[in-house]
């Protein structure tokens, strides 16, 4: 049997992996308190140059805090930073090779485009014909040739987007960072500017930092995720793995649609374990070794799209069959995800999606319908607390 | 057919017309007929009589006494005001010493509105009202305070006599540097005030975008604060400046014999000499002079409020 691995390998690029790997960026050991609140707790992250890299959370939960300690516009209470090497403290955010993408853009209304972009060149003070040069190569870049002598009022809201990120980007900063860049767009232009986001830190062989509160757009854009909570990092690592793998359940619950069920340890072997629903009694065969003990109280995680559903009862003791009656359909055209109930009102509700791959369907799964959901021995983790 | 409701324009009811025509009775009642009456007065001869001119209108004797006067109506009173040095040269100094005056009060005014508009978001509103707690007392009062202070024997040189600084009182009083004092001091809350708005509203975020593109926090002060800052700066600079052309009670109050200023100039005319006529035609063309400065306000005024739109 061939070896499974989670997830598609975006490239041949994880320097994550290599443990001599110098990192680009290193905080170490990093708290920032705002008084008696901690924004940013004892943290310690190592990203890697020419990574794309996700700090993902909710609000308040430290990553814009994170970032802006990087960028130089918040000083750590304690700990470092490193960047290529050198320890940014007493840099003042001027000097650092950093440069930010705001998340109001922050454009000089003042100014042209092209003024915009050149701003940060001419505070290097390189000859005007290296500026105007780097200047023309970004306007083609971000597709802006035609609205160079425009003020910003006077663009869209994609086109502003456009130019704050050609600013940024015009000192061929050592790492770009990407404060919520893409939250005032709607979501097709949202799509859309993620892959050329993507596409332009290919092109230009640079380390990108993104803070974001949307999953969709981290796991799109990203190589490497690291989810925070409350000031501290929860889980860092490929989209994939944190979502087909996920080490909590904060993890599980945060990054898309999970089932949890509540269960009990009842049997552990080197080749899996065995749990009982705490609600519903049914049984749950799974691959994973886990450390928890017999008899130990565990959420076992599964995505509705790792739920198979159909109509009918189960066949009596085979494990990952589930018997539950339909509660609730959703339907969003390209699948349906349906709401099951197991057991009586206190029992779980488990969630399966139906991809729905044929327009005409005889005898379609409906409300109050008896249905048996499955799901394979991998199919799900299981998480402690 | 198109089934595309388009609503009516709606009747302007009884109560619409009245609202709109309150501020239009305002200007006509309190503006425009005054202006009137000060622009025939400056046409008219000054004469020994009550009213202390001729012709006046003598309603009695219908259109033909309106058409008698209208024709003894000269603009004879314009061309003394350019015969006699005395009127140019006050509308010169008025200008240039409300031009200097607003300078000295921008220079002073930037730094109050800049503090204020950087200060913690609690002490705002404190600040804010210090700025117009002045108002409170009479602006009369406020200035002849001055003269206390200013004075040979005054607070001012007092104080710097006990301290030693001088030996000699200083001259303040009665001198144009007490004009301007004068002036910066009354005429400060018009400029911070809208100052303090237009610096208030800036981005705070542009000047991190400018310190993240490599500039340094006092060059990003001249790249993006003043430049963005511009139309607070005009706006207060028009608002001394205006009024401060046309002051009296400073110049009066504060100002020697050597001060000239048009208010000073109109108030000789009119009372001291009792000439209506050629005091009208000073007002008439101070007036002139200064809707330049108001147009050119209005104007900014309103490219504000276009390109904000």
């Amino acid at each position: 049997m061939a070896k499974k691995s989670i997830g598609p390998v975006r490239r041949a690029y994880s320097p994550w992996d290599d443990p001599e790997k110098a990192p680009f960026i290193e905080f170490r050991n990093v708290t920032k308190k705002f008084g008696d609140f901690t924004a940013v707790n004892n943290l310690s992250l190592k990203i890697y140059e020419r990574e794309f890299f996700a700090l993902l959370g909710g609000s308040g939960c430290g990553k814009t805090t994170l970032m802006r300690m990087l960028a130089g516009f918040e000083t750590p209470t304690s700990g470092q930073i490193f960047l290529d090497g050198q320890d940014l403290a007493g840099i003042p955010p001027f000097k650092r090779p950093s440069n930010m993408m705001f998340q109001s853009y922050a454009l000089f209304p003042h100014m042209s485009v092209e003024k915009n972009i050149a701003f940060g060149l001419k505070q290097d003070k390189l000859p005007a014909s290296e500026v105007d040069a780097r200047v023309a190569e970004m306007l083609r870049l971000t597709k802006l040739e035609q609205f160079a002598k425009r003020r910003p009022h006077q663009l869209s809201g994609g086109q502003r987007q456009r130019v704050a990120l050609a600013r940024s980007l015009a000192k061929r900063p050592k790492v770009l960072l990407l404060d919520e860049p893409l939250g005032a767009l709607d979501r097709k232009l949202r799509e859309e500017t993620q892959f050329e986001l993507m596409n332009i830190q290919e092109e230009l062989k640079m380390t990108f930092l993104i803070v974001t509160h949307d999953q969709e757009e981290a796991m799109t854009v990203a190589d490497r995720i690291a989810v925070m909570d409350k000031g501290e990092l929860v889980q860092v690592a490929t989209p994939a793995e944190i979502y087909e793998a996920p080490n909590s359940k904060f993890v599980a619950d945060f990054i898309g649609d999970i089932n949890l069920i509540e269960a009990n340890v009842i049997e552990k072997s080197d080749d899996g374990t065995r749990l009982r629903s705490v609600a519903d009694n049914f049984s749950i065969d799974s691959d994973q070794v886990t450390d928890a003990a017999v008899g130990d109280r565990v959420w076992y995680a599964i995505r509705p799209e790792k739920v198979r559903i159909a109509q009918g009862r189960r066949e009596k003791g085979v494990p990952n069959r589930i018997d539950g009656v339909v509660w609730d359909i959703a339907y969003l055209g390209d699948m349906s995800i349906i709401h099951s109930k197991v057991g009586d009102d206190d029992g779980d509700t488990l969630r399966a999606t139906f991809a729905n791959v044929s327009r005409m369907v005889e005898n379609p799964i409906t409300w109050d319908d008896e249905v048996v959901m499955s799901f394979d021995r991998d199919a799900g983790v299981i998480l402690k607390g | 057919m198109s089934d595309v409701h388009v609503p009516a324009q709606p009747k302007r009811s009884l109560g619409g017309w009245l609202l709109i025509a309150v501020p239009y009775v305002w200007l006509l009642i309190f503006f425009l007929a005054p202006f009137l009456i000060v622009f025939k007065i400056s046409l008219s001869q000054v004469a020994v009589a009550i009213p202390p001119y001729v012709p006046t209108f003598d309603l009695a004797e219908g259109w033909n006494g309106i058409w008698d006067s209208v024709s003894e109506f000269s603009f004879e009173n314009y061309v003394w005001l350019t015969e006699d040095d005395l009127y140019w040269k006050s509308y010169l100094s008025s200008v240039v010493i409300a031009a200097i005056s607003t300078l000295l009060t921008l220079i002073i005014g930037y730094p109050i509105a800049y503090g204020m508009a950087r200060s913690p978001q609690s002490l705002r509103p404190t600040l804010l009202m210090l700025v117009i707690l002045p108002f409170w007392t009479s602006f009369l009062i406020r200035v002849y305070a001055w003269i206390g202070i200013l004075k040979n024997e005054g607070l001012l040189n007092q104080l710097l006599l006990t301290l030693g600084v001088i030996n000699e009182p200083l001259v303040i009083m009665n001198t144009n540097i007490a004009v301007f004092i004068g002036i910066v001091y009354s005429y400060l809350p018009f400029l911070v005030l809208p100052l303090y708005a237009s610096l208030e509203r800036l981005d705070g975020s542009l000047l991190e975008a400018a310190e993240d593109l490599g500039c340094p926090p006092w060059k990003a002060f001249w790249k993006i604060t003043v430049p963005l800052s511009l139309p607070g700066v005009i706006a207060g600079c028009f608002l001394v400046f205006i009024p401060a052309v046309g002051e009296f009670v400073i110049p009066d109050l504060l100002g020697g014999s050597n001060t000239l200023m048009i208010g000073k100039t109109l108030w000789v005319e009119f009372f001291n000499n009792r000439d209506w006529p050629v005091s009208s035609a000073v007002a008439v063309i101070l007036l002139m002079i200064l809707v330049v400065p108001i147009v050119l306000f209005q104007n900014q005024q309103q490219k504000m409020s276009e390109r904000e739109g």
